[in-house]
């Protein structure tokens, strides 16, 4: 199995991160937090058309350049590392992932192509964000499509073109499509989409509600195809905290060596340097077994608990981090001013997004137990 | 005295006085000359000497009769017990009073951009001309610097001698132009400090408090008090919807005294909340949640039993040290990190969202947003351990790298 990167692989990261690097500066994620989309439109464009994101992981017969989870995970890790701000997570991750396992061929093929090219955008509706198990428990679909329920907490969904909805049906679970650029947001067919204030600002969340809203039948839905559509989100996510935790710890240690109190740069004191070096223990951690989550899905192994175990150590790695990040800083961390926030904020949105750190634990143990 | 006295005098001195009718300084006029504004202090200055036991029983009874006590917002308190310590019989006569009957908001310029754990490295400059103080220089994080008449300040009077040495304490008034004070808005979105620029403002030379030079000493009281004062804040028991104008004038002042101090138990991690969001999320049935909360409630009530125990050995003139500051204060930050990460655990996926439409009335995510403040305001935790160590414990202490004269010392510019 893969441990390192390529040579391409590094190259591919490079050229994302240089393309984030400039584009998405910590002035520009504030301005574009503070709008309603949340994003800009032409870095969209660019991302999707010149670097080609947005298809990155869908294959060739349907538009996109036919890479796997490792290379999402090297994207998503430079957007972490930078909080872009955008539908990538909602739009790429989620819904291209979900039509990817879950639709019908038909579907993929009238779907994929425009969500690969980044000119329709998606999102999905799970009516539940902790566990896989609870997903269906208050979003329903009648015999003739139409969906009843509501999900209080959807990433994207103000921007999306396309919703795809799971719901629970006679017998189990489906995937429901609905068109948003034919179905308006009007109270006739049901849909009501309400933004939502968010802890972390730089990711849009919305309320979404049906109320006998007609839908398309896509696909089926198995409990296990939702726990592996489950776990190659949570790794996309695990990236994407590994890179926000990474370029928090570095300015951190930067900090620390040019903030003098005491006559001595702080960094110089051996409570701090203890502290970052057992950061650093974690965080290497974090992101070995991240990168294995990857390779795994990458290989097409059966569900395992390796996403599980990523997501857990991810988010309390993130956080830590973030934590520390704040502490070392002193007053200054804890302003709005300081970025650091920003960076916090999307740790603590990122912890229990797609199931906190104890849920995946557990889930983990569950799959260890099945297997030994 | 015994507590029934206590309680026995007060209720009848109350049902003689207390009206409704009074404007909010009247009735605390009224308290302050009765002694029962601040019944901790000494005799001569307002109080009856109580132990601090005597004087949280005097407050159970005016929050239990919804009576409106003296004013007590914090930097208010620090600059009140500093002034008895260390202030002349005339100092006390001049700013104690005003401090209970509300009259006169303080605030804390100790911290300065280049100067936080590191107090002492306060570049500040006063100087002394033709009989007054003149003060150069600049503070920041002021908590309610915004809304003060007053400020407690520690500033530079001697850039040659050894750091310690070289600084003053002051009383300085925040209404003259030669004070400019700038809020910041911090990362849970209120604004509770400032940054206050002071060019060429004036202090009178009756406004030193403790003598030139003795400033560390005079802010080292300071600084003890304030780190007790993290052992939970207490809010307002007053109910102040009831009809009468010392309510109506009380919950102005509430509304605008407190409003920087809005979000503080949110920072110490509203562990009242903890039980009953556990229940109505389901969470409690959660066996790693429990074990958490249980973590949680374990060292909340382990903390108060410390408190107690090291109040009792204090009364009873016990002579062994008793550490109750730092460790208060560390544990008030431990408490509220657990806390946060327990309402955490019990929010799950909803944490993410903020606001009036999420869990308590966006209470949950202000804690989240918070928290982080506790472990620095005030003495960082690491400053705590390191006090703790090393004048507690009587561990060696670091080699220092900032002997010697003040302006030879490396420092951020
Ligand atoms: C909500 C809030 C309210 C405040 N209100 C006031 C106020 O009203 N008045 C006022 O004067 N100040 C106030 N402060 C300021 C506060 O006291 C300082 O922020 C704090 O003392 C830390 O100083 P600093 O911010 O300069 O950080 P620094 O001192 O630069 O510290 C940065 C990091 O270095 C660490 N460090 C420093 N020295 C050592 C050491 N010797 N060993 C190990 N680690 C070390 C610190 O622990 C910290 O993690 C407030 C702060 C906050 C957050």
């Amino acid at each position: 199995m893969q441990l390192t990167l390529s040579e391409d692989q590094i190259d591919f990261q490079d050229m994302v991160a240089r393309f984030l690097e400039a584009s998405s500066p910590p002035t520009e994620v504030r301005r574009l937090m503070a709008t309603e989309s949340g994003y800009d439109p032409e870095v969209w464009r660019r991302l999707s058309s010149e670097l080609g994101l947005t298809g990155i992981h869908i294959p060739e017969t349907w538009g996109g350049s036919g890479f796997g989870p490792i290379e999402l995970g090297i994207a998503t890790e430079q957007m972490g590392r930078y909080l872009y701000c955008g539908p990538f997570f909602a739009s790429s991750v989620m819904a291209t992932y979900a039509l990817l396992q879950m639709a019908s061929d038909e579907a993929k093929t009238a779907l994929l192509p425009g969500l690969a090219a980044g000119e329709t955008l998606g999102c999905l509706v799970l009516d539940d964000l902790n566990d896989p198990v609870k997903v269906g428990s208050s979003l329903a679909a009648d015999a003739s499509g139409h969906l009843q329920g509501t999900a209080p907490l959807v990433v994207d969904a103000n921007n999306a073109d396309l919703m795809l909805v799971v719901a629970r049906e006679t017998g189990g679970l489906g995937l429901y499509l609905l068109d948003l650029l034919e179905i308006q947001d009007t109270p006739a067919n049901g849909l009501r989409i309400t933004p939502r204030q968010a802890i972390d600002e730089t990711r849009k969340l919305c309320r979404v509600s049906f109320d006998h809203t007609p839908a398309v039948r896509i696909g089926d839905v198995t409990r296990q195809g939702l726990n592996r559509l489950w776990d190659h989100i949570i790794v996309a996510l695990a990236h994407e905290m590994i890179g926000g935790a990474q370029r928090l710890f570095d300015s951190t240690i930067e900090y620390t060596r040019l903030r003098y109190q005491f006559g001595r740069p702080i960094g110089s004191f051996q409570g701090l340097k203890h502290r970052c070096a057992d950061l650093l223990v974690q965080l290497e951690f974090a992101r070995s077994v991240t990168f294995h989550a990857a390779a795994c899905l990458d290989a097409g192994n059966e569900v395992a608990h390796e996403p599980a175990m990523a997501k857990a150590m991810a988010s309390d790695l993130y956080m830590e981090v973030a934590r520390t990040a704040i502490q070392l800083r002193g007053g200054i961390g804890f302003t709005w001013e300081d970025d650091t926030h920003l960076w916090f904020k999307r740790a603590k949105s990122a912890e229990v997004f797609m199931g906190s750190p104890h849920l995946h634990r557990e889930r983990m143990m569950t799959m260890l137990e099945a297997i030994s | 005295m015994k507590d029934e006295d206590i309680r026995k005098e007060l209720e009848s001195w109350l049902d003689e006085h207390w009206s409704p009718d009074h404007s909010l300084v009247a009735w605390r006029s009224i308290l302050v000359d009765a002694g029962w504004a601040a019944t901790h202090w000494p005799t001569d200055f307002h109080g009856r000497g109580f132990t601090s036991q005597q004087a949280q029983l005097v407050q159970q009874v005016f929050a239990n009769r919804n009576i409106v006590p003296a004013a007590s917002s914090s930097p208010r308190g620090l600059a009140a017990e500093t002034i008895l310590a260390h202030g002349t019989d005339e100092q006390k006569a001049r700013y104690l009073r005003p401090i209970l009957t509300g009259e006169h908001a303080w605030c804390q310029l100790f911290s300065e951009p280049g100067s936080g754990s590191d107090l002492a490295g306060a570049s500040t400059r006063a100087a002394l001309r033709d009989g007054q103080w003149v003060i150069n220089g600049q503070k920041v994080w002021n908590t309610s610097a915004h809304h003060a008449d007053f400020g407690i300040l520690l500033a530079r009077t001697n850039f040659d001698l050894p750091k310690h040495q070289g600084l003053s304490y002051f009383l300085i008034s925040m209404h003259q132009p030669g004070v400019e004070v700038r809020p910041l808005r911090q990362m849970n979105g209120h604004a509770s400090f400032n940054e206050v620029f002071m060019t060429d403002a004036v202090v009178p030379a009756g406004d030193l408090l403790g003598g030139e030079g003795n400033g560390w000493a005079v802010a080292a009281t300071t600084l003890s008090y304030e780190r007790q004062s993290f052992r939970g804040s207490r809010r307002s028991a007053v109910n102040l919807d009831l009809p009468g104008r010392v309510y109506e004038e009380y919950a102005r002042e509430q509304a605008i005294a407190n409003e920087p101090y809005s979000w503080y138990p949110q920072r110490e991690g509203r562990v009242d909340l903890v039980m009953s969001r556990a229940r109505e999320t389901g969470a409690i049935k959660d066996p790693a949640i429990r074990q958490e909360i249980a973590r949680l409630l374990s060292m909340q009530q382990a903390n108060g039993l410390t408190a107690a125990v090291a109040e009792a050995k204090r009364r009873s003139g016990s002579n062994e040290i008793v550490p109750s500051g730092s460790i208060g204060k560390l544990a008030a930050s431990i408490i509220a990190r657990q806390a946060a990460h327990v309402h955490t655990m019990i929010a799950g996926a909803d944490a993410m969202a903020a606001g009036p439409d999420s869990a308590v009335d966006g209470m949950i995510a202000e804690v989240l947003l918070s928290v982080p403040a506790i472990s620095i305001a005030g003495g960082t935790d690491e400053i705590q351990r390191n006090i703790i160590a090393e004048r507690v414990l009587g561990m060696p202490k670091e080699t220092r790298s900032d002997t010697g004269p003040f302006r030879d010392i490396k420092r951020n510019a």
